[in-house]
């Protein structure tokens, strides 16, 4: 066996593990550049009542959920009992992002399935949407108590999901 | 002839109307600038369609914030770092040169680098090699075929 295999068998030896860490990912799972960084301030009408306000100063002071939905999301139809489970059991209030839908069809999906939020904000132009970076649904923000975007979840909420990501980094922000 | 290009037309007329091609400016340096702008972002939706082809409903909303930014005399440079903040580099078919993409940037010289590295080496050796090698190598038998093979 002389040297002049080595060179060849090596960059295979370092490729290989590249390539099957590499298509392991999901393509369109992008990090989200607010990781670590204050959630963008936003401030829209309620989808219950176009006249009450929603804004970012309603949660702010604790750890809370921020669930982007729409009706025509087949994702967030998925999630949603675990939404009403997660409501129900944990001390943490999710805020929902109404992102480009139809008022009528969101009220209507909230009273047949019940209302896991304690306000969703209407975005019927998607313009929050961008400003959070929002490109798709159903996606769910973990925000901190001052602000910052702890974590970013892209696909339906599962109980396994919430174990593994949501709650360590809950009890690391919460100190216990 | 004339019925398939009519034909043809009529199939293609929809794929025009799909995507709002109609001039967004007056100002045709704006109008310029606003389709470098959404040739050059990725639609994060459907990711292997930029902006300008794309008719996806995000592409729709960003080429809607694209026009207003442009029309409130915001810079490319300032457009780009718009869009950068909300959905990162990734959103850039050409992400900028910066610590992160460095790497991205670098790769293509380095693996010439590389190649050329390796390249004068195999010919370095060669050079090394007596010129008549190869053909003292040859046999008598592969210099009858070459020479039966001509036409």
């Amino acid at each position: 066996m002389t040297l002049r295999y080595l060179g060849p068998i090596a960059a295979f030896a370092i490729l290989i593990p590249i390539f099957i860490i590499g298509l392991q990912r999901d393509p369109s799972e992008l990090p989200s550049p607010f990781l670590g960084m204050p959630a963008p301030a936003f401030s829209l009408p309620s989808l219950e009542d176009p006249t009450v306000t929603v804004s970012n100063n309603d949660y702010a002071g604790q750890v809370t959920l921020v669930n982007v939905w729409a009706t025509w999301c087949i994702g967030c139809r998925h999630e949603h009992d675990f939404l009403l489970t997660l409501a129900a059991r944990e001390d943490i209030p999710i805020y929902g992002l109404n992102w480009r839908d139809a008022r009528e069809d969101a009220l209507l999906w909230l009273q047949q399935l019940g209302n896991p939020y304690v306000a969703s904000a209407y975005d019927a132009d998607g313009k929050v949407g961008i400003d959070w970076g929002v490109y798709g649904a159903p996606e769910t923000f973990l925000i901190g108590p001052d602000g910052i975007v702890l974590h970013k979840h892209l696909s339906p909420l599962t109980e396994e999901i919430w174990q593994r990501d949501f709650v360590p980094k809950i009890a690391a922000v919460r100190g216990n | 002839m004339r019925t398939i290009a009519v034909a043809f037309l009529v199939l293609v007329a929809p794929c025009a109307l799909a995507i709002d091609a109609g001039r967004a400016f007056d100002d045709p340096e704006l109008q310029s600038r606003y389709e470098e702008i959404i040739s050059e972002v990725r639609c994060l939706q459907c990711q292997n369609e930029s902006l300008k082809d794309s008719n996806a409903f995000l592409a729709t909303d960003l080429r809607r914030e694209i026009r207003r930014l442009l029309s409130e005399g915001k810079s490319n440079a300032e457009i780009y770092d718009f869009l950068v903040q909300r959905y990162g580099e990734f959103a850039l078919y050409r992400p900028r040169m910066s610590g992160k993409t460095m790497l991205l940037w670098l790769a293509p010289l380095l693996l010439l680098g590389a190649g050329v590295v390796v390249a004068v080496r195999v010919v370095r050796g060669r050079m090394a090699m007596p010129l008549d090698a190869d053909a003292e190598a040859e046999t008598d038998d592969d210099r009858q075929v070459r020479v039966t093979d001509r036409p």
